[in-house]
């Protein structure tokens, strides 16, 4: 779990991190050395920043020599700039641009067909309410969070009658949605679990393994994509999870896998499940999409359900920034489910300990909205069916862009793209192909060939379906 | 094992460590190393949760070895003894085929958190949940610091209800914000701080980024310092805000303690705190609160904090502001921000940490910034990019809703000023109630106890000088709630209630020790 800066070591200075950061012995370098050693780090490793799914030349990081970076006055001298995050930064680059054409499949938020951000009719009416509700107050919410809102969170993704919450086996806590959630979890893990390593899929979302490595586990990668099928890699699955050392945690996507989009079936993840409690590797299952990927909230959840019915316990990261279209709120919940009533209610005491030092408490007007939501029926019918829409569009786009590549006679098998579910079409194009497409036809998606089908419209279609063509056949 | 555990549990501190490190030294079937993050050598938390740790590493192993846990059952002498498995028969199990099948039974049967101890309640926040569970009518909440009206009711302020309608009535998008938070607000919360003609502004010297509150914008900068000043230590005032060495320990920042409180003046030690920075290692991090010291209402005078800017200067250390109260202490925006705006005049570099909890009464909103004041917008630029960087795999960026609200109320003339008029009549009601409670203190204390130091603390909160037993007395027996250090939150004291907790302060003061 080495961040770029200890390489240090390497060229022969001693890294005060490998020490015990509490040790006198720090005290005993002046402020200057420590500055001026950060400052050769940078300089004689100006290593691209750690994201080991990014192969943009434009992540390199180094001092420019037109900056100030020597400004001797500034303690900040050392610190150079951070090139904007891969996925986030997408976005950055396409506002930037100023063709009429451009089109952005960067960041998986959910666009209209009018290619407009959408706030949920069922949203509006909650907060309309909660606006009106002339009781309600902005205290602190305990830092566990709003109560009714994990509670419902628990039953959503476990199912109602779930027996793991009847027996109160399960502690939820409302987190900064899904990054929050893992970030929460893994340092619980961290703490309190034995096993320090996560095994996480290759590919997976770019900032799995950032939040990891910063909650202190050590992060490895299991076989999940295979590129010759654009499938799932199932052998190379349980080859690697089966040599995995007993006990490890094993980030699974709930569904909809970010970026690929490629799930296992159901009889997969029965096996994946069987292979998984004969080894005693812990589930850590991050739900960003549930309801989203196949239109239904209980099929997208029975990969988490099978887990749970065995009676064995997992970590489930939920995040409603997607299928409620809560995404500027943050809301999200961590839920583990434990043997008993009795551990989850330590494991819930532990969980504070992380939070209260990271942000005390979350935010509440988000979890508000869901509570809102989920506890009444017309608005849960009403969230169901706009829920529904927004799956089946993103189907419908699959379908479209599909026969689009096949009208124009574009070279390669394009089935993956209606094969592959969610919000993401993992398309098997190359970064110098998705370079040519920014460049020649102002498509802006992350350089791994991940496109958000929740970005493209009928209206659009053609426009990227000529981009991928060009670029397929430019480019071998 | 799990009979082990609940047994250790009732063991000290220093014996629970001892006898983990037992368990961890001689259990043969621990199959994991720690790497050098482990937890065994450095927390400064209260060891339960080293223990903790520990005892899940034993009890890891258990899960291959269920039936070691039957046979010693009983056979185990706990309570201090040596709990070296060398001393019973080795366990047959332990080296036989068998041993995996037993392995995947046990991992059935056994939670992989049985070793998870409960952790204590907050000290501050535990304060307000026992609050709820009492039933006594004569109850009073002075323990976290929640604004209350007379009537002793939450308040949301009227600007934030107009701003809250305003944005319902556009139909906003909820969109995610850049990492760095919402841009509108980002400005407005830096010319609160700095004002908008001061020179860090316009010469774009500082990074603001939105945070989470208070907590989180402290969060942020500390792991900045982590990152980057490898070794810096942050010295904090003794005391302080009970969650500020909880930060810095799960950032791994090393901290220590300046002095501050002192307790036979009930003022500053402000000799002591001089003499502490001066003595700490170069480049130290110096943590001030910026007005309305929390918890104990003691704030340096211009003067004092002149004197404070030179050591620090001399030291090369580094400021850092925890700025929770602005417009709280005094009723005056500017004013509060004065100590701030007196270190960034001098050219300083430094870092504040904002909050919207109390002057806006966004408490659940979780807003608030954290500012990096730097020589150069080119420094400047380069900070606030790592910032974004430790944002992102934090919670990849922050809430929308509180933003919103501060961006339309502070960015708005109209409402601004409207905000101002709330703001004066909160810190108003607090100075009110401050002169109630010292009236009724001195006329009912007949042992000629100076008590006006209530009137020369500062803010939401009043350092009483009670100890924790006194403290406790409080609790108990007149259903006085508030922290263990003595500190007293005005924010929830009405003036009905003053001549009550004047008899209580009297009563814990002079009859318990």
């Amino acid at each position: 779990m080495r961040q770029q800066f200890t390489s240090l070591e390497a060229h022969g200075f001693e890294s005060p991190t490998t020490q015990s950061a509490f040790s006198s012995s720090i005290s005993s370098s002046s402020a200057t050395d420590r500055r001026l050693k950060a400052l050769a780090r940078h300089l004689v490793d100006a290593s691209p920043v750690m994201d080991s799914h990014s192969q943009n030349p434009n992540d390199t990081v180094s001092p420019s020599p037109t900056s100030s970076a020597f400004h001797a006055d500034s303690v900040f001298a050392h610190i150079v700039r951070a090139p904007e995050d891969p996925i986030l930064g997408v976005t950055v680059a396409y506002n930037k641009d100023p063709s009429p054409v451009k089109l952005n499949l960067g960041v998986g938020a959910y666009r209209t067909e009018e290619g407009k951000p959408l706030v949920l009719n069922v949203v509006r009416q909650a907060e309309q309410q909660l606006v009106n509700d002339r009781s309600r107050v902005k205290e602190y919410l305990p830092i566990v969070g709003l109560a009714e809102y994990n509670k419902l969170s628990a039953k959503l993704i476990l199912g109602a009658d779930s027996p793991a919450i009847q027996e109160n086996r399960v502690t939820t806590v409302q987190c900064l949605s899904g990054t929050g959630s893992l970030r929460v979890g893994g340092e619980f893990l961290a703490r309190h679990y034995h096993q320090l390593t996560i095994y996480i899929p290759l590919p997976t979302w770019g900032n799995h393994p950032k939040v990891f490595t910063l909650a202190g586990l050590s992060v490895k990668t299991y076989r999940y994509y295979d590129p010759a099928t654009r499938g799932l890699d199932f052998q190379g699955l349980l080859e690697d999870l089966g040599s995995a050392p007993s006990g490890a945690i094993v980030l699974l996507h709930a569904c909809a896998h970010n970026p690929t989009g490629v799930d296992p079936t159901i009889q997969q993840w029965e096996q994946i499940r069987q292979l998984m409690r004969s080894k005693a590797l812990l589930p850590f299952f991050d739900s960003a999409y549930q309801g989203f990927a196949s239109g239904s909230l209980d099929a997208d959840a029975q990969p988490v359900r099978m887990f749970v019915a065995d009676g064995g316990e997992c970590l489930v990261a939920q995040s409603y920034a997607k299928n409620m279209g809560l995404y500027g709120e943050r809301v999200g919940a961590l839920s583990i489910v434990c043997k008993s009533a009795d551990v989850a209610s330590r494991v819930e005491s532990q969980l504070k300990l992380v939070i209260r030092p990271m942000y005390s408490s979350p935010p509440i007007h988000g979890a508000s909205i869901v509570a809102t939501i989920l506890k009444d029926r017309n608005l849960y019918t009403e969230w169901t069916i706009e829920l529904k829409a927004m799956a089946d569009r993103i189907i419908s786009m699959r379908q479209q862009l599909f026969d689009a590549l096949r009208a124009r006679g574009t070279p390669g098998d394009w089935s993956h793209i209606i094969k592959q579910i969610g919000m993401f079409t993992f398309t098997g194009l190359n970064s110098e192909q998705v370079a040519f497409m920014t460049r020649q036809y102002h498509v802006y998606m992350t350089s791994d060939g991940r496109i958000s089908m929740a970005g493209l419209s009928s209206r659009t279609v053609p426009h990227l379906a000529d981009a991928i063509h060009a670029a397929v056949t430019s480019f071998a | 094992m799990s009979h082990l555990i609940a047994s250790l549990n009732d063991l000290d501190p220093l014996s629970k460590v001892l006898t983990g490190f037992d368990l961890f030294r001689h259990s043969a079937l621990f199959i994991n190393k720690r790497n050098n993050h482990s937890k065994l050598i450095c927390n400064h938390r209260p060891s339960m949760t080293s223990t903790s740790t520990m005892l899940s590493l034993a009890s890891a192993s258990l899960t291959a070895s269920l039936s070691v846990h039957e046979n010693l059952k009983g056979r185990l002498k706990l309570g201090g003894g040596s709990l070296s498995f060398k001393k019973e028969k080795a366990n047959p199990f332990i080296n036989t085929k068998s041993f995996s099948r037993i392995s995947m039974v046990a991992a059935i049967k056994v939670s992989r958190f049985e070793g998870v101890t409960m952790a204590p309640p907050d000290p501050i926040l535990g304060v307000s949940e026992a609050f709820k569970a009492d039933n006594d009518e004569k109850k009073l909440n002075l323990g976290v610091g929640a604004y209350r009206t007379e009537e002793l009711q939450p308040y949301v302020l009227n600007v934030v209800k107009k701003a809250e309608n305003l944005m319902v009535e556009r139909g906003e998008n909820k969109e995610y914000l850049p990492i760095e938070g919402l841009a509108a607000f980002n400005k407005v919360t830096a010319e609160l701080l700095f004002g908008a003609s001061n020179p860090v502004i316009k010469e774009q010297r500082v990074a603001t980024v939105q945070g989470l509150s208070g907590t989180g914008s402290l969060r942020l900068a500390a792991a900045l310092i982590e990152r980057y000043f490898p070794g810096a230590k942050v010295l904090i005032s003794s005391p302080t805000w009970g969650n500020h060495k909880n930060i810095f320990n799960d950032a791994r920042v090393p901290w220590s303690e300046y002095r501050y409180y002192d307790p036979k003046t009930v003022g500053l030690d402000f000799d002591g705190m001089i003499a502490d920075i001066k003595a700490a290692p170069e480049g130290s991090f110096v943590l001030l609160h910026g007005c309305a010291h929390n918890p104990t209402g003691i704030d340096p005078t211009p003067e004092q904090w002149e004197k404070i800017a030179d050591v620090i200067q001399e030291k090369n250390h580094i400021p850092f502001f925890d700025v929770a109260y602005q417009g709280f202490a005094s009723g005056s925006l500017d004013a509060d921000a004065g100590s701030v705006r007196l270190f960034a005049a001098r050219g300083m570099e430094l870092l504040v940490a904002q909050s919207y909890s109390k002057n806006l009464g966004l408490y659940a909103e979780r807003i608030g910034a954290i500012n990096v004041v730097c020589t150069s917008a080119d420094a400047a630029t380069r900070v606030k990019s790592q910032l974004k960087r430790l944002a992102r795999p934090m919670y990849s960026n922050p809430p929308i809703h509180g933003a919103k609200i501060v961006a339309n109320v502070v960015g708005d003339p109209t409402l601004f000023n409207e905000w101002k008029a709330e703001m004066e009549m909160m810190a108003g009601r607090i100075k009110n109630v401050r002169q109630k409670l010292y009236d009724s203190l001195t006329a009912k204390d007949k042992s000629g106890k100076d008590w006006s130091f209530i009137l020369e603390q500062i803010g939401m909160f009043s350092f009483t000088g009670l100890n924790k037993v006194q403290s406790d007395n409080m609790t108990n027996k007149w259903h006085v709630y508030m922290t263990k250090d003595g500190r007293i939150s005005l924010a929830g004291l009405s003036l009905a209630k003053c001549e009550y907790l004047a008899d209580a302060i009297i009563d814990s003061f002079h009859n318990v020790s």
